[in-house]
């Protein structure tokens, strides 16, 4: 179907069909309960999954294929909020232009830095990204205030021309009038179901991404990538050049990347320098090694963990944490406190870390090998099962 | 006139003399061995060949063109293929997609944005590689990961790459270094057959001289980066010269 097999076919469905009922699935806590702090299931942190998802997809391609890393990638998300934030300004709310045009910067620019940066391989190549991606962080920052409004950000004001804004249409990010900050609610008993219409456009924009990544994984393209990581030296000798399909996966990538900060902005009309930062084009490396880098879920599923990790550990206070340590005795209770005390919060980036290390020490392939791993286990267990069960083993 | 015409070819390496006027004719369909000690200097006439190095001075002319300042990928796509004295292969991908690879770079040139169709749906490309295969015995191994198959059986995987692409001269760097008797003797019957059966030109390095006088129609004795002699292996065979320089050392 669609030009897969059957097993990438069912990928797709399993994929498709997770992402449509996040809303429940990521819901499994009454919303009344002690618990429900760990639901995840509302729109504005499952848009975040997705989207970061679309980045690390995209981010995959490039590194997971080619193998080459780039540390400069949030440079062309923030790029894509920008053009995206400029449309609504000069056009309307209306988020097809938006998203259009936040890919197409977002291709232009890689271009130019992916020819660049990829005059040079390895831990230059990965520099020269980082340097491109901290100028441009610079640049948004302060040169280009005109442009990027500087430290304040890009918002849409009440005098921004919006030459395309009819009398009826919504003053908030919409497409063809269906706002994307709409929800609907679905009580069932002591459970509340949101479903977010913003979260539906970037889940069915994840799916499409995911969807492509899978065509190019399995096309002439995607083992001329593989290729490239396995031994550049070979693949020349053997009559390709490596550069332009290098550019391509870069391009590519930066486009993903483009969408997904098009789609943040769809999302909350505004955006400043701070996501062009390194430690967002860090993330998206995280994100990708986490779930397994070279694999067409992991990025999803890393992205997922990262953004429900933030989530949770930044939202968790000392306060939280006396509540639950409440039954030690006081002593022991305020000991507990001080130890976790870092983590939590602003500290969560250290919990990422030591989690990152656990995950790159003991599971190098990520989260798709943590999963392979079990899968073999359970295998191994049926298959001893039914050998016992039988006489004769069968050869 | 040989297809391939090498012309006073120097190549220093700081103070090492590696390449010295070099003069070099392969007639087309023939193989041409090249032998002479460690370091003379062969391996890197190779690398001249492929466009890995440029030649101090000198000319490289391949079927009429010259070979010098182009890049290796455009040297291979003029009929030129290589196996490397330690086997180059995609090590991570399986044995059938490291010689499909050569098949989509002959089929499709230097590049091709081949992004939507299905490496699956491309059965021409798997049956030239599966027939490639059974000719060097290792269909059997076709989804091994290329990585943890012997090195004889990555030296026959990398020769099955390069003859995928029926180049037009095949040059082997020691194609039998690191195979048990056996491999090396089906090695020489598939690199006769395929001479027979095509039209190919090869230049073969090799220390080991069964296989040099199995094989060659003509050899050139390099030491020291220079050209001794050249002539058929019968009056290779007897040269005072050679003795003295090769024959008489590898007798170790
Ligand atoms: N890239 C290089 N830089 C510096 N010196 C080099 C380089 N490549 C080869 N040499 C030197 O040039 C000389 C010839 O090397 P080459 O590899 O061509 O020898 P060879 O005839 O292939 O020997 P062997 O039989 O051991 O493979 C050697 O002394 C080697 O050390
Ligand atoms: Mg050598």
């Amino acid at each position: 179907m669609l030009g897969l097999d059957t097993k990438d076919t069912r990928l797709l469905i399993i994929v498709a069909i997770m992402v449509m009922a996040a809303p429940i699935l990521l819901n499994p806590f009454p919303a009344d309960s002690a618990m429900a702090q760990f639901n995840a299931g509302y729109p504005d942190l499952m848009q975040r999954f997705v989207i970061f998802g679309i980045f690390a997809i995209g981010f995959n391609i490039l590194f997971g294929l080619t193998g080459y890393l780039s540390f400069g990638h949030a440079a062309f998300l923030g790029m894509g909020s920008y053009a995206a934030v400029w449309m609504f300004k000069l056009l309307s709310y209306n988020v097809v232009p938006a998203i259009l045009l936040s890919v197409i910067v977002a291709a232009a620019f890689s271009v130019v830095i992916g020819y660049i940066s990829l005059r040079r391989s390895g831990i230059y190549f990965s520099i020269l990204t980082l340097a491109f991606a901290q100028m441009s962080y610079a640049l948004a920052y302060s040169v280009l205030t005109p442009i990027t409004n500087g430290e304040t950000g890009l918002q849409v004001y009440t005098n921004d021309p919006q030459i395309l804004m009819g009398e009826n249409s919504p003053n908030v990010p919409h497409l063809f009038g269906i706002e994307m900050r709409g929800t609907a609610d679905l009580e069932l008993g002591a459970w509340t179901f949101t479903f977010g219409n913003g979260y539906y456009l970037a889940a069915l924009m994840m799916l499409l991404s995911f969807y492509i990544s899978l065509r190019i994984f399995r096309s002439p393209f995607g083992l001329m990538l593989r290729a490239v990581k396995s031994n550049q030296n070979r693949l020349t000798f053997t009559g390709v050049s490596p550069k332009p399909y290098t550019l391509a996966a870069f391009v590519i990538s930066g486009m993903y990347a483009g969408l997904a900060g098009g789609l943040l902005a769809a999302m909350d009309p505004l955006t400043g320098a701070e996501r062009m930062q390194w430690t967002a084009s860090g993330e998206v490396v995280l994100m990708t090694i986490l779930g397994g880098a070279g694999t067409l879920i992991g990025p999803v599923l890393g992205a997922g963990l990262i953004k429900y990790l933030e989530n949770i550990f930044s939202k968790i206070n000392d306060g939280i944490l006396h509540q639950w340590f409440a039954f030690m005795p006081d002593g022991l209770e305020d000991f507990m406190v001080t130890i976790l005390h870092p983590f939590i919060g602003k500290g969560w980036h250290l919990t990422l870390g030591l989690i990152f290390m656990a995950i790159v020490i003991f599971l190098p392939g990520g989260l798709v090998e943590g999963g392979q791993r079990i899968g073999r286990l359970f295998k191994r267990r049926k298959t001893d099962d039914a050998s016992s069960a039988t006489t004769k083993p069968a050869e | 006139m040989g297809i391939l015409e090498v012309k006073g070819v120097n190549k220093r390496f700081g103070g090492l003399q590696a390449l010295g006027d070099v003069n070099l004719s392969v007639a087309e369909n023939t193989v041409h061995a090249i032998i002479g000690p460690n370091g003379a200097g062969k391996s890197t006439l190779l690398n001249v060949l492929v466009g890995k190095l440029i030649p101090d001075s000198g000319s490289v002319m391949f079927d009429g063109n010259s070979v010098l300042g182009r890049q290796p990928y455009e040297i291979n796509q003029m009929g030129i293929s290589r196996v490397f004295q330690t086997p180059e292969i995609f090590a991570d991908l399986s044995v059938i997609e490291n010689v499909m690879i050569p098949c989509f770079a002959k089929r499709d040139g230097a590049f091709r944005m081949h992004a939507i169709e299905s490496v699956g749906n491309e059965k021409n490309i798997r049956e030239q590689a599966e027939a490639m295969l059974d000719d060097v015995n290792m269909l059997d191994k076709r989804n091994m990961i290329a990585s943890v198959m012997s090195r004889g059986d990555k030296r026959r995987l990398e020769m099955a790459m390069c003859l995928v692409q029926e180049p037009r001269l095949l040059l082997l760097d020691e194609p039998t270094a690191g195979m048990a008797r056996a491999d090396t003797n089906n090695t020489i019957d598939l690199l006769k057959e395929i001479k027979e059966k095509r039209d190919i030109t090869m230049a073969i390095i090799e220390h080991d001289m069964h296989v040099v006088f199995s094989l060659a129609d003509r050899i050139t004795v390099l030491a020291q980066g220079t050209p001794l002699v050249e002539d058929t292996p019968e009056k290779i065979k007897g040269h005072p010269k050679v003795k003295e320089a090769y024959l008489g050392e590898a007798a170790h």
